[in-house]
């Protein structure tokens, strides 16, 4: 009797692909009556989604108003201006990724290619340029913070915090008609940049009041925790619609007769009180979880409670709430549609206005599923960049 | 000794921390009062500028306008608290279809979500990705404008079994009209609620009695349809006469028919809310420890058994707060109704508002309803969250 010299494994660890489909797709009766019955609905969904797109689908809609659902009713011959607000943030995507990032390749290259990845849609000759000259910026910035020192990040950071006034200010202009950025009124911004503008500028003044609710509510001063309490609650308790139409209709009556603040104003006013309440819950949440170790070291480290809260809790409790604030970030997003309904043309008041036009009464649903794409892959993307990112920064672990 | 108490004393009264937060709140409630009376004052002299002064009065006058969908006896020359409390009465009905339907939905896309079948957890998870990353108003205007609208018109109506009619008109589904014997059955019925109290107090009883698991909700559900599928049987005329709806020119008639609005709204509400129920329901199960399933199984328990008595009632725990917030959301969400032109609350109440011009008025009425609205459902789950809770020491 010979010996065999290999030893298989246990029959049961076989690999096979007989074996995996017996144990995930037909493990017993239930399993494979479930099987069948999900592989018709995925063949019948395949089928007729491949079908509607490439048949019946007509696209032209889609590509005829591509400016108007990117940027609205903005002048044509000031787009410029955005672009170069676009590679100034991109130049410090780039910068960022090079400088913290050096590990996720996968996501520096997606961020990074993704401009040349639009390319695809008939974006017409200017443009495409423009998406191009966008990533070459973008490569570059990131082989400057591959090889920058510790300076360098001081900068990149500084960059960040004025890049919003810096693309508000190239977005609107500041000089007269003639001059070289006459202005642009806010009337005339639209389509997916005046989504990103509401959501960037709800989430970053949302924050700091969101922080102070939060602190308010978790205060030992009963006045104050009554009131932070009843802004959160009150805020939370109501849909965001109807807040629009307060900032709407009752936010001009508030104000002096003196002051009058324009429609996007507004909405941005509306976005920022309703996003800080539920801020201020998250970064409860975040509060609660640091030990109460950290709050008495700090006091026996001699630090008043201005200063415990501000170098010792603070950092903690937002670094923990990270992967949430993303998810904030992309709620406000979603959420920001709803300013249609008050008459801004974002993306969805876009839509509105493209489907008015003669030339495309009845294509809703290509128009619709075009939106919702944008939605879904900027939603989707971001929260995946941001799962990416935390797993190689080991951003939300303390 | 008594130097450190003398010195205590003389601390100023600008370094006392106790005065100091006394001192801190007064200044804050009259920063707060100021701006509040602020506010009003610019309000006041705002609306006195337009000749309008602030009154609920407004809402004893005639609407004047038409709704499409009512619960209660409403036209034209109804007042317009008569027309706000149409929409109050459609935006609960939407709100709890929405929530029964959406926890039945959700449960499904969780428990489908763990499934060890590869294709059904693929296709859960590939729904709740793509729903997630949705907003919710694109998803509505699509699924009215994009599905219900582009349904076939009526004369071509799809009709799916059980005489479910699809039209761009609404769709129509069959609706039981009372007969004769009508209301001795709603007595059976009442009958069967009385019984299955008893069975439900009883088989509570002798769980306590004796520590065995009997299945209550089980036999008291059954108890009730077998004294309603009784009634139904012995009475000679049957109580209710389902109507198939009929095509009759344009229009259907006969039946029920739900109208496009409606549908959109709510199965659209429906199919969004449960993709988040469906991943709060997931984590809720996943949080339950396998050790729990080994040790129920050690101890001789079968998989049904460990199911209803170790992982559900321990993953309800963390299912139940999340859980509200959704049904909140939901609630909530149902405001979107304006997108899609199904006459709710909050629709009236902006067309009120067009009407008279009283959007003070109007916005605060409906802020205050949608937080009293907020407040029951949070006050019920709470409720009921203290009573599933873990008892601890």
């Amino acid at each position: 009797m010979t010996q065999s010299n290999t030893i298989l494994p246990p029959l049961t660890e076989r690999s096979g692909v007989i074996r995996w489909l017996r144990k995930n797709l037909f493990g017993s009766w239930l399993d494979a009556i479930l099987t069948i019955v999900g592989a018709f609905i995925i063949y019948w969904i395949v089928k007729e989604l491949w079908t509607w797109v490439f048949t019946v689908a007509e696209w032209q809609v889609v590509a005829t108003n591509l400016r108007l659902f990117m940027v609205g009713q903005y002048p044509l011959e000031q787009v410029w201006r955005l672009w170069i607000a676009l590679a100034f943030i991109m130049f410090l995507t780039g910068n960022s990724l090079g400088i913290w990032a050096r590990k996720s390749y996968f996501a520096t290259i997606l961020l990074l290619a993704f401009p040349v990845l639009l390319t695809l849609f008939p974006f017409g000759d200017e443009p495409r340029k423009w998406l191009i000259i966008l990533t070459i910026v973008g490569v570059i910035g990131w082989g400057i913070g591959r090889t920058a020192s510790e300076k360098l990040s001081r900068i990149v950071i500084i960059g960040w915090i004025i890049s919003l006034p810096i693309f508000i200010l190239l977005t609107r202009g500041f000089s007269p008609e003639d001059g070289i950025m006459p202005i642009v009124g806010t009337n005339l911004w639209g389509g997916l940049l005046l989504t990103f503008l509401l959501t960037v500028v709800g989430i970053i003044f949302s924050f700091p009041l969101g922080v102070l609710l939060a602190l308010g509510r978790r205060s030992e001063l009963p006045v104050i925790r009554l009131a932070s309490v009843l802004y959160i609650e009150l805020v939370r308790g109501v849909p965001l619609i109807t807040v629009f139409f307060m900032a709407q209709l009752m936010l001009p009556l508030f104000l002096p007769p003196n002051i009058t603040i324009d429609r996007v104003l507004r909405a941005m006013v509306a976005v920022t009180l309703f996003s800080a309440a539920y801020l201020a819950e998250n970064v409860r949440g975040g509060l609660q979880a640091i030990p109460k170790g950290q709050f008495e070291a700090a006091h026996a480290l001699g630090l008043n409670g201005l200063q415990t809260m501000y170098f010792i809790i603070l950092p903690q409790a937002l670094r923990l709430i990270i992967p949430i604030l993303v998810g904030q970030f992309i709620a406000v997003f979603k959420d920001t549609a709803l300013v249609a309904i008050v008459g801004l043309f974002d993306l969805v008041g876009i839509a509105k206005t493209v489907l008015a036009q003669p030339d495309f009464l009845g294509l809703q649903r290509e128009v619709y599923v075009f939106i919702s794409l944008i939605y879904w892959v900027l939603s989707y993307g971001m929260s995946y960049l941001s799962q990416q990112l935390e797993v190689k920064l080991g951003v939300g672990k303390r | 000794m008594q130097e450190s108490a003398k010195q205590k004393a003389t601390i100023p009264f600008w370094r006392d921390e106790r005065i100091l937060n006394i001192l801190g709140q007064v200044v804050f409630i009259i920063v707060l009062l100021f701006l509040a009376s602020l506010i009003y004052q610019n309000m006041k002299t705002g609306l006195a500028k337009q000749g309008i002064t602030l009154s609920y009065n407004f809402l004893s006058g005639i609407a004047g306008f038409d709704i499409s969908e009512t619960f209660l006896e409403y036209s034209r020359t109804s007042s317009y608290w008569q027309a706000y409390q149409v929409g109050l009465l459609n935006t609960l009905s939407v709100s709890i279809v929405g929530v029964i339907a959406s926890t039945i939905f959700g449960v499904i896309l969780g428990v489908s979500r763990l499934s060890t079948n590869f294709l059904i957890n693929r296709l859960a998870a590939f729904y709740l990705e793509l729903i997630r990353n949705l907003s919710l108003l694109v998803f509505l205007i699509f699924w009215y404008l994009g599905v219900f609208l582009k349904l076939p018109r009526v004369r071509e109506a799809v009709i799916w079994p059980g005489d479910i009619f699809l039209t761009n008109r609404g769709v129509g589904i069959p609706w039981g009209l009372p007969t004769d014997s009508y209301p001795t059955f709603r007595l059976i019925l009442l009958i069967g609620i009385i019984l299955s109290f008893i069975v439900f107090f009883s088989l509570r009883a002798y769980s306590n009695r004796t520590g065995q698991a009997p299945l209550t909700t089980l036999w008291t559900s059954l108890t009730f349809i077998i004294t309603g599928v009784v009634g139904w049987l012995i009475l000679p005329e049957k109580p209710l006469f389902f109507e198939s709806p009929v095509i009759e020119g344009l229009n259907m008639s006969g039946g029920k028919v739900l109208s496009p609005e409606f549908m959109a709204l709510t199965s659209g509400l429906v199919l969004y809310t449960s993709a988040f129920i469906g991943e709060v329901v997931r984590s809720g199960i996943l949080s339950v420890s396998k050790g729990q399933v080994e040790a129920a199984h050690a101890l001789g328990l079968n998989s049904f058994q460990t199911l209803r008595l170790i992982v559900f009632p321990q993953a309800l725990r963390v299912i139940v707060p999340p859980l509200t917030s959704q049904y909140l959301n939901l609630i909530k969400n149902s405001s979107l109704a304006i997108a899609v032109g199904y006459p709710d609350l909050f629709y009236i109440s902006n067309t009120i508002q067009n009407q008279t011009g009283r959007a003070v008025e109007m916005i605060s009425m409906v802020m205050l309803t949608y937080l009293i609205f907020s407040l029951i459902t949070s006050v019920f789950m709470n409720w009921y969250n203290q009573r599933i809770k873990l008892v601890e020491r």
